[in-house]
């Protein structure tokens, strides 16, 4: 056993058989509930609250209103904490809010003793306002009027500029990043400035992780203990959140984060831990619920941010070489800033990581505020984004040049070697040629070419496309921020073990390939190696939670170290019990043996013995190590899709999809290719469905339920194949790097490029639904008028 | 939690109708597919229910010695699509119940509660409209009124039905509006399954021995208008036609006058325009086919 192996999910027994506790079923049954007044205005202020007549509803036992809570500041993001001031987060929010930022903004909270009681309570509850215009489309020109927060009067949040030269070179200022933002064009200052460059718009809407799991979280007191239940990525960040926002010592607070429901980053967030805390302590330390609808799930936690992209580009004279390149991008951040810039930022760098040109990039972007809800971290964090436009262009650009699509990509790859122009460190594997190579021949890309024009000739209703994009992602976030993780094992006196780690699972299947890594490297095999899976902060080993696609690569290290530390220790024991020579002596197959002889000395189980009941000198045999990540890595990979376009309906009907990945060495291959069904799924719900609408005027949000946000079912979900390129990481603790969060990056591009194959129309937004293509049909005149 | 004042149990109609006549407000609940979710969206707040789900005498199919289909208004939609009568004599019925929400919305949800709702979408009603169904509604007094189908709905979720005092309890399909037809259902979702229909499309279609003359056809849309409603312009075009691309390119928007799509943010009336000659013919289209005629076009 151990890694390379497709060991059974360590919970898949009680998953299947639905005996799991998620936070909901922990909730106690005499908990009071606590929900939320929403503000019916996107912007403004609110004047006065009216509770009197809510008071008087029979179970409604307290409300507290924004215009009483403490007035601290925080932030919700899930950063680990920084050393340097000038990184932190942006404290802009407190409990309840007073200055209403977008149409559903928490105003008052009702507490009783049954949903009902409270649902009562907050109708009765009157609220006035002063009325601001919504700030909703922020893209045109707008008057900004009143700023949504006061420190930032234009709303803009932040910006990041900055330009590559001809020797990879990297500066923050320069002029001409100062004029492509003036005049949105720089012709006159790139090399080679007789070369024309095309211009390219893409947008990309918000949408959300949709996760099935709701935000939810319950909070009581036991004496001078805080204690939180909550369904989360990041127990160990809503511990220091609560402490800084309810100004209390973070060892009074205790996190416990049971199984989850899904996340995706959305529980990347502090959502309603503090507030919940904050009523526990009103109501003399009773239990408070807070259990999120689905409909609050969608306006009120977090969603990918919407972006406007614009790309320039153009290639050396007569050659497929790209030579100048710019991007510029503009995120819309909502109502409030969480995780500031930072994937704004990680999109526009990533612009720059698949490709790179023998000429001058520009890169630009700006995150503003808008009346909206916030934007935060979800899976790959602002990448999808930017694959979208970076590969659309790429198609666009081949299509307008006469370039082959892959041909073109293949000539302008980052390859081994490279330097990472951003965070510098250096590209140890990139798998791209061998995922392109496979991806091709999976899905007989030459053959299917000549097939399909062939096809879309004689056919008006159906036309036949393929499509690919590539995506290169980072695994961690090091030396943006701290990587930093720990681990914990225990030998029982069976020579069975308890790993604690510091990871967070949330159902991607961190708890398994950490016990085959300790597997791996004791002996032990995975059914007696019991994985504890509820982190609590009281006792879990610190990591900061489970966000990029760091925990197998980060946690990943924390466990090894641990392991063998722990392989030290039961050694020297032997050692000592055995009157053998330690340097001789290894762990193989739960026994220790001679390496010399070949031979078998004494099983595992008996100096675990030997060592917990010896009657004069007892040792119980623990270890624990942090490990700290100075590396970083990029996972790379190629996605294929295979369509068929029913024109006058505008409808895609996806034959199948392709998932080709260089994540290093794959530790667990059928969770790895679960894992990328996962997320290829969740890439077609955004290519093809999934947007959060919003009225234009009033900013009220228009499908935040599951019949009108299009998550993509079961019967939308086409034949996802999946193949792994391995190559082996140096800076990966067994040679891995990402793969939690890269397959959601290319497939709406690929499908994309499928389209445009099929139709010769490039649509330059998402998602590509039906009436968007009907309507881009009718323009291209594809669709019959009579 | 529901916002429940009090729950009736009944065991019969004349139960029924007893318990509506001593409660006015009471709220009647089939599968409770439509009647959950307007408590949970406190469009209904401390509410009186009966539930007629479990009476046996409101439940089930039956087919009379004429060959008329009756189906009970209680009668669970998963029991529609799987009679194995209905399978072989109307299968687009079954069709278009197969296409209703999630497969636990189809065991628990009724025919009866799909057409009371009202909804502009429902998935049962265009099918339903062009076999002019009969619907047998009783009274508080036991006295039974029958209407067209055609004449239930009158706007967006509201019915015919006086509420609080009328009881839906048998939808009956005669022999000769389904014998001797082709019948086809088109749902137009964004999505797969769980889905609205932005629009649906149900054409029944007679054609002559010789399979060239459309001897009598029967379109109804939902969706595209203030309620789901047959298209008698359309029809009267294109009865005693032959059976050619031109006629059936009759189908557009222009021809039929009973349909006044709107702008939504679900869809643009300009998109409805679209679906409604785009659906509108390919269901015609396999309509033909289930008739026993052929004719490609494209």
């Amino acid at each position: 056993m151990g890694i390379g192996k497709n060991i059974n999910r360590v919970d898949a027994l009680s998953k299947v058989k639905g005996t799991t506790k998620y936070t909901e079923d922990l909730i106690p049954q005499n908990a009071l509930i606590a929900k939320i007044l929403h503000s019916k205005i996107a912007n403004g202020i609110v004047k006065d609250v009216d509770v009197s007549e809510a008071l008087k509803i029979e179970g409604v036992l307290k409300i507290v209103t924004c215009l009483e809570v403490p007035d601290v500041d925080f932030s919700t993001a899930g950063h680990p904490y920084s050393l340097d001031p000038s990184h932190a987060d942006i404290k802009d929010r407190k409990l309840l809010n007073k200055r209403v930022r977008h149409y559903g903004d928490d105003v008052a909270v009702v507490v009783a003793v049954d949903s009902i009681a409270a649902q009562k309570g907050l109708e009765a509850i009157k609220v006035t306002y002063e009325e601001y215009k919504p700030k909703i489309n922020i893209y045109g020109n707008y008057e900004v009027g009143e700023p949504i927060h006061k420190l930032y009067p234009d709303d803009v949040m932040a910006t990041m500029n900055f330009y590559l030269n001809e020797d990879k070179e990297r500066f923050n200022k320069y002029k001409i990043v100062e004029e492509l933002l003036k005049t949105n064009n720089f012709k006159g200052n790139m090399p080679d400035s007789n070369l024309p460059m095309k211009k390219y718009e893409y947008i990309l809407p918000i949408v959300q992780h949709a996760h099935i799991e709701n935000i939810v979280c319950f909070a009581y007191m036991d004496g001078n203990r805080h204690i939180i239940y909550s369904a989360t990525q990041v127990p160990q960040v809503v511990r220091r959140i609560v402490s800084e926002a309810l100004e209390i010592s973070i060892g009074e607070v205790q996190v416990i984060k049971p199984y989850i429901g899904g996340g995706f980053g959305n529980k990347q967030d502090i959502i309603y831990e503090p507030l919940a805390m904050y009523l526990s302590k009103l109501m003399g330390g009773a239990c408070i619920s807070m259990v999120s609808t689905r409909e609050e799930t969608f306006v009120n936690s977090r969603t990918r941010h919407g972006m406007k992209i614009t790309t320039m580009v153009n290639t050396e004279e007569g050659k497929m070489r790209m030579r100048n390149r710019a991007i510029n991008l503009v995120s819309n951040q909502g109502a409030y800033s969480t995780h500031g810039h930072a994937i704004a930022a990680n999109a526009i760098t990533n612009g720059f990581h698949l490709y790179s040109g023998s000429g001058l990039q520009v890169g630009t972007s700006t995150s503003i505020y808008s009346n909206l809800p916030s934007a935060a971290a979800m899976r790959a964090y602002g990448t999808p984004q930017i694959c979208f436009a970076v590969e659309s262009q790429m198609d666009d650009y081949a299509k307008e040049k006469g370039f082959d699509p892959i041909e073109f990509r293949l000539e302008n790859l980052v390859k081994v070697g490279a330097i990472e122009p951003f965070d510098t460190f250096p590209i140890h594997t990139n798998g791209l040629d061998d995922c392109i190579k496979k991806g091709k021949e999976l899905i007989d890309w030459d053959e299917k070419k000549i097939q399909y024009e062939e096809f879309n000739k004689n056919s008006k209703v159906f036309k036949k496309g393929i499509g690919i994009a590539l995506f290169a992602y980072k695994t961690g976030i090091y030396p943006i921020t701290v990587e930093t993780s720990a681990c914990r094992m225990v030998l029982n006196q069976d020579g069975s073990l308890q790993v604690q780690v510091g990871a967070i699972e949330i159902g991607q299947g961190s708890d398994t390939v950490f016990c085959q890594m300790t597997s791996e490297i004791l002996s032990i095999p995975e059914d007696k190696i019991n994985m504890v899976s509820c982190h609590d902060t009281d006792i879990s080993p610190f990591d900061p939670g489970a966000y990029a696609s760091r925990q197998t690569y980060i946690c990943g290290g924390a466990v090894k170290k641990t392991a063998e530390i722990l392989k030290e220790k039961i050694l020297n024991k032997a050692a000592i019990m055995l009157d053998f020579d330690y340097d001789d002596m290894d762990l193989i197959d739960e026994y220790i043996i001679s390496k010399s002889r070949s031979e078998k000395l004494e099983s595992l189980e008996k100096v675990v013995l030997y060592s917990m009941y010896s009657k004069h000198s007892t040792e119980h045999l623990t270890a624990e190590a942090t490990y700290t990540g100075l590396n970083n890595a990029f996972a790379y990979g190629a996605c294929f899709a295979d369509v068929c376009v029913d024109v006058p309906l505008g409808k895609i009907d996806i034959k199948k999809m392709y998932s080709i990945h260089d994540s290093g060495k794959i530790i667990n291959p059928r969770l790895a290719e679960a894992q990328v069904h996962g997320a290829v799924a969740m890439g077609v719900g955004y290519a093809i469905g999934e947007e959060m609408l919003f009225d234009q005027v009033t900013g009220k949000p228009l499908n935040n339920n599951f019949l009108d946000y299009k998550i993509p079912t079961s019967m939308d979900i086409p034949e996802i194949e999946v193949a792994f390129i391995e190559t082996y990481e140096p800076s990966g603790p067994f040679g891995n790097k990402a793969l939690g969060e890269p397959p959601i990056i290319a497939p709406a591009p690929a499908i994309r490029n499928a389209v445009l194959f099929a139709t010769g129309v490039s649509i330059n937004s998402l998602p590509l639904n039906p009436e968007k293509l009907v309507s881009a049909f009718k323009e291209a005149n594809l669709i019959d008028e009579e | 939690m529901y916002d429940i004042k009090k729950v009736h149990q009944a065991s019969s109609m004349n139960d029924v109708l007893k318990i509506m006549k001593e409660n006015k407000e009471v709220k009647i609940l089939a599968g409770g597919t439509d009647v959950l979710i307007k408590m949970r969206e406190r469009k209904y707040k401390d509410v009186e229910i009966v539930s007629i789900g479990d009476i046996s005498e409101l439940s089930g199919i039956h087919i009379d010695e004429s060959e008329n289909i009756i189906i009970k208004s209680a009668t669970k939609f998963i029991d529609i699509i799987n009679n194995e009568y209905i399978a072989k004599h109307l299968p687009t019925l079954g069709k278009a119940c197969n296409q209703i929400g999630s497969p636990q919305i189809r065991n628990i949800a009724t025919i009866g509660g799909n057409l009371c709702n009202g909804a502009v979408s429902a998935d049962v009603v265009p099918i339903l409209l062009v076999l002019d169904a009969q619907l047998h509604i009783v009274g508080l007094d036991g006295k039974m009124r029958i209407i067209n189908v055609n004449d239930l709905h009158t706007g967006p979720g509201q019915t015919s039905l006086i509420e609080g005092q009328e009881l839906l309890v048998e939808i009956h399909i005669k022999k000769e509006n389904y014998v001797n037809f082709g019948f086809d259902y088109y749902k137009y979702g964004k999505r797969n399954a769980m889905e609205i229909a932005t629009l649906g499309c149900a054409v029944g279609i007679k054609l002559n021995k010789q399979k060239d003359i459309i001897e009598d056809i029967k379109i109804a849309y939902s969706v595209a208008a203030p309620t789901p409603r047959r298209c008698s312009s359309i029809e009267k075009l294109m009865i005693g036609k032959k059976l050619t691309k031109e006629t059936i390119n009759l189908i557009k928007p222009e021809n039929i006058a009973e349909l006044i799509p709107r702008d939504s943010w679900r869809a643009s009336k300009n998109f409805r325009l679209q679906l409604i000659k785009e659906t509108g013919r390919r269901t015609a289209l396999e309509a033909i086919k289930a008739n026993g005629g052929e004719l490609c076009i494209d």
